[in-house]
């Protein structure tokens, strides 16, 4: 063991006096990390891929599941890279029962330190360009881009929708159909959407999971979030930000409908609630509660009910 | 030079009078923990009477629900009082009003647990106490997760009402992560780096002693806002939420601002200590890498913690002194808030895992028998790792509203900050090529963290990708990452660090078998409870909910189940821990893993100033295998060694 102390350098130098040579450990961890990437990889790509959340329903969904993919075809080596090396070590570098000596005393390897740190460097950044690519190319991916959003459809048939999030409700108001307020969440397909996220109280986050859009509602702020549904069916609403009491019991429910058959809701639904409508204060993009009218008699009359209503008398003082 | 080599002196600190003997009292009548209770009461009581006389006038406020006023009055007296009743006040005042100091808090005897209830400057007694308080402080943090999972058991179902569930979740997050802060600094960080830089004390043994006993404070009143309904907004307290809501979210904001403030003053003191008080022969390159993670996390701390403490000072003048800070319709901004909260949010965490990363490069050399492989690599990836970490907090924004143009800026510096954390790795596995790796408890749990935090690591890059984040942000998703980063990372390394250590602070071993079986079911169920959680968060699940869809539920019940044989295996530890220290007592005087550490070099327990003379450091700790290597120090250098180098330096 003398002589091993003499250089730091090529760790797999032969033991003098020994009749085998030392096995190429390197080559032997390389070669298995190969061939367990090259089993995974393609795997994890084309056979789990496609079962990704949060699914293909809508353009930023696909997007997302597509980004989900290659994240996961890129950590698949990189785990399976420090495991197989880690389970490798912890077989053949074990120190046998009784033996107290020291191990060789290696203090760095320049050649080494390099291509990890030029390799992971390459990764990074390569996951850097990425993601601002999927970022920038798909109307920013269904988050909310706040009040100047910079990555819109660039399509002249957008459809208007606003989320307002309130303690403990979701309503969604059309202002191409009049401004009606509902709380059925209706959009049609293949149509560029644009939610424009809002809050009346603190902060809830709007969260429409089969069609990858995650925009939080902050008072007074109005946050704008795209996307564009390409499969008809239903999708979850849920508030994704700690709002209080029930947060949990936060969500409700939306469909993808046909063009034509959005149409008819919303022109009936226009009409049957324009009475409603008048009450409301007119379509803004950001609402101060304390400056809103008759607030308690419209809730009541939209018949926000469950969480959202009998919670809330009229006379509590974050009501007006 | 901060060596000191004059006798201190009747008038500096620690000095006394030389005719002023200290009376013998009995404990009672000592300032100690029963005292500070004492003044801690009659505090609260003073600063709620004073509250409500001035501002029985105040109007309600517009998103308020109460008036705190008397609340945060009461509690800020009530640590007033604690400290006073402590006694941290005695000595100073004594030396205002010109009279002899006493200086007791040195003078304690050797044996006996007294002095881990009082005021105590030796940094050997302060990290004990503080051993025993984090594993208090994370034990019933654990118990809060038990109730979040009992109640996560069924979608519809519910064990807790709303309200209850609420608090539970609050209270289980903030306990966490504000006293777990400070889980490796508090302990091993006071207890180790004086010995591990070659010194016989810290820099400012009052401010590390104070830094404890504000730690028992803020346990309690955090624990108070129970009293009054608890806080619902979580951890991360969110105004207008926060704003908005009951009593308890006064304990929340006074709790975490005072936790704040300790930090920031074991930080600092930690910090001035290893910069200045570093033996002869102690250079940069030969410091341990156990005192680089102090060192970084320090730095950290007293730079973010500061603004935590203000965030929270906000929160208590929204809700008391009518300010508006955070309420958009009066003028604020809940954006300050958050940015606020995460500026100092994000550091935390890495606050949280740097320590971790020390206690296994620390560990690892040991047990296989070979130095840390590329030195200066893992000091510059936890120097990279502390910069960074202040460039990316705007990665828990990202579907906030804000700028959009900031998203591809800060996913960019959340990937690279992956990039200093890899070098964590490639030390590691450079130190286990052709390694004698023995596979003590220590070992098994450094082991265990690297499993871990690979997986928290890899979902971190996942979350900082922009679109997959819309999809992750606010889920489970986000919950597992961090807790495998936290609890994989942090309390697996700070467990491996109490096993390996244990015997240099106690003079006592914890059982062996005892210690494997701790290790395995909790790596086991661990990995059970968290792995499952990224599914269920991917699935649509959001964080803080009682009600879920029912397609999750026999993924939630399996987690829940996994979590509670979790806390079954820390039962493990604590019968290990209690029945060791307390009944058992097997002892252990040498240096059981025969570490080349400047630590182990001097008896278990060390002495009480830590080294007979100030040792001379030859070499560093990591020269294993090296038969030319010479010993870690000189603990008895010859007359005339310490003043040449003094005077080298001078001239």
């Amino acid at each position: 063991m003398a002589t091993e102390a003499s250089t730091p350098g090529p760790p797999e130098a032969p033991e003098t006096g020994e009749p085998a040579a030392e096995p190429r450990h390197g080559l032997r961890i390389l070669i298995l990390w190969v061939v367990a990437s090259v089993i995974c990889c393609p795997i994890v790509y084309f056979v789990w891929g496609p079962h990704l959340p949060p699914g293909a329903m809508s353009s930023s969904a696909a997007n997302q599941q597509f980004d989900l993919t290659v994240l996961a075809t890129i950590a698949t080596p990189v785990f399976l890279g420090v495991v197989i090396y880690m389970g490798y070590a912890l077989t053949f570098w074990r120190a046998k029962d009784g033996d107290e000596t020291d191990g060789p005393p290696i203090h760095g390897n320049a050649k080494i330190q390099v291509t990890w740190i030029a390799a992971t460097s390459t990764i990074v950044l390569a996951l850097f360009v990425f993601g601002t690519i999927e970022l920038v190319t798909v109307q920013g991916a269904g988050a909310g881009q706040g009040p100047q959003p910079i990555w819109k459809p660039d399509s002249s048939n957008i459809l208007q929708v606003q989320v307002i999030g309130q303690q403990w409700a979701w309503t969604y108001r059309y202002p191409q159909f009049g401004g009606f307020e509902t709380t059925q969440l209706e959009l049609p397909l293949n149509q560029p959407v644009e939610f424009n996220v809002t809050s009346l109280d603190v902060i809830h986050s709007f969260w429409a999971y089969q069609l990858g859009v995650k925009a939080d509602a902050n008072p007074g702020v109005n946050n704008i979030a795209y996307t564009t549904p390409k499969h008809t069916g239903g999708f979850v609403v849920r508030c994704a930000e700690l709002c209080g009491l029930w947060h949990g019991a936060m969500f409700n429910y939306g469909t993808v409908v046909s063009p034509a058959a959005f149409q008819t809701w919303a022109q009936q639904t226009e009409t049957q609630l324009a009475s409603v409508t008048k009450m409301l204060p007119p379509y803004a993009l950001t609402y101060d509660p304390t400056g809103i009218a008759n607030l308690g008699k419209v809730l009541v009359q939209l018949g926000i009910g469950g969480a959202g209503g009998g919670y809330y008398p009229p006379n509590d003082p974050e009501q007006p | 030079m901060a060596i000191e080599i004059q006798p201190e002196s009747a008038q500096a600190p620690g000095g006394r009078e030389p005719a002023a003997e200290p009376k013998a009292r009995p404990w009672w009548l000592r300032p100690a923990a029963h005292t500070a209770l004492l003044g801690a009461i009659i505090g609260y009581a003073l600063g709620h009477l004073l509250g409500n006389a001035i501002s029985s006038g105040y109007q309600q406020l517009p998103l308020s629900d109460s008036n705190d006023t008397p609340i945060v009055l009461g509690y800020l007296f009530g640590i007033l009082g604690w400290l006073i009743g402590l006694g941290i006040f005695n000595d100073p005042v004594r030396q205002m009003l010109g009279r002899p100091v006493i200086g007791q808090e040195e003078d304690e005897p050797v044996g006996g647990i007294a002095k881990y209830f009082r005021y105590t400057l030796d940094h050997k007694v302060v990290g004990i106490q503080y051993l025993f308080a984090m594993i208090g402080y994370f034990l019933t943090g654990g118990l809060f997760a038990m109730a979040i999972r009992a109640e996560l058991l069924s979608p519809t179902y519910h064990l807790l009402t709303p309200s209850a569930y609420l608090e539970v979740v609050g209270e289980h997050g903030t306990m966490m992560m504000m006293m777990m802060t400070s889980v490796v600094l508090g302990p091993l960080g006071n207890y180790l780096v004086p010995l591990m830089v070659g010194s016989k004390r810290v820099a400012f043994p009052r401010i590390e002693a104070l830094s404890f006993w504000l730690t028992p404070c803020a346990f309690i009143i955090l624990l108070s806002s129970l009293l009054v309904g608890g806080f619902p907004t979580g951890w991360t307290g969110y105004a207008p939420l926060s704003i908005q809501a009951g009593e308890g979210m006064d304990g929340y904001a006074i709790a975490f601002g005072l936790m704040g403030i300790s930090a920031i003053l074991a930080a600092f003191n930690i910090v001035v200590t290893i910069i200045c008080y570093r033996a002869p022969g102690m250079r940069w390159s030969r410091l341990p890498m156990f005192v680089w993670a102090m060192l970084t996390t320090g730095f950290l701390l007293v730079l973010a913690a500061p603004v935590l403490v203000g965030g929270m000072y906000m929160i208590i003048t929204d809700r008391t002194a009518q300010t508006a800070f955070f309420v958009n319709q009066l003028g604020g901004s809940s954006y300050l808030y958050e940015d606020l909260f995460w500026f100092f949010g994000h550091p935390e965490v890495y606050i949280l895992a740097l320590p971790g990363f020390g206690i296994v490069s620390e560990i690892i050399p040991v047990f296989c028998r070979k130095p840390l492989f590329g030195y200066k690599i893992a000091a510059a990836g936890m120097l990279g790792v502390a910069i960074l970490s202040f460039f990316v907090w705007q990665h828990h924004l990202f579907d906030s509203g804000i700028d959009p143009d900031m998203r591809p800026l800060f996913m960019l510096t959340t990937e690279l900050i992956s990039i200093p954390t890899g070098f964590i790795y490639l030390v590691a596995m450079g130190t286990f090529w052709k390694a004698k790796i023995r596979l003590t408890v220590p070992m098994l749990f450094a082991l265990g963290m690297y499993f871990n935090f690979l997986i928290g690591g890899i979902s971190g890059v996942v979350l900082s990708d922009v679109p997959a984040d819309t999809t992750s942000h606010g889920s489970f998703f986000v919950m597992a990452h961090f807790h495998y980063t936290i609890m994989g990372g942090l309390i697996f390394a700070f467990f491996g660090g109490l096993y390996y250590w244990l015997p240099k602070m106690m003079g006592i071993k914890l059982n062996e078998r005892l210690g494997k079986l701790h290790f395995w079911t909790m790596f086991i169920f661990f990995n059970s409870t968290f792995l499952p959680l990224f599914a269920v968060g991917e699935l649509g699940q959001p964080r803080r909910v009682f009600e879920y869809a029912r397609n999750l539920e026999t993924l939630n019940d399996w987690v829940s189940i996994s979590a509670f044989l979790l806390g079954v295996s820390l039962l493990i530890f604590l019968v290990n821990f209690v029945m060791s220290t307390l009944f058992w007592r097997v002892r252990e005087v040498g240096n059981p893993w025969r570490s080349r550490g400047l630590e182990w070099q001097v008896s278990s327990p060390p002495p009480r100033n830590n080294f007979a003379h100030v040792p001379v450091v030859l070499s560093g700790p990591y020269e294993y295998g090296d038969p030319k290597a010479l010993p870690v120090a000189d603990l008895n250098p010859p007359a005339g060694v310490i003043g040449g180098v003094l005077a080298g330096t001078e001239a």
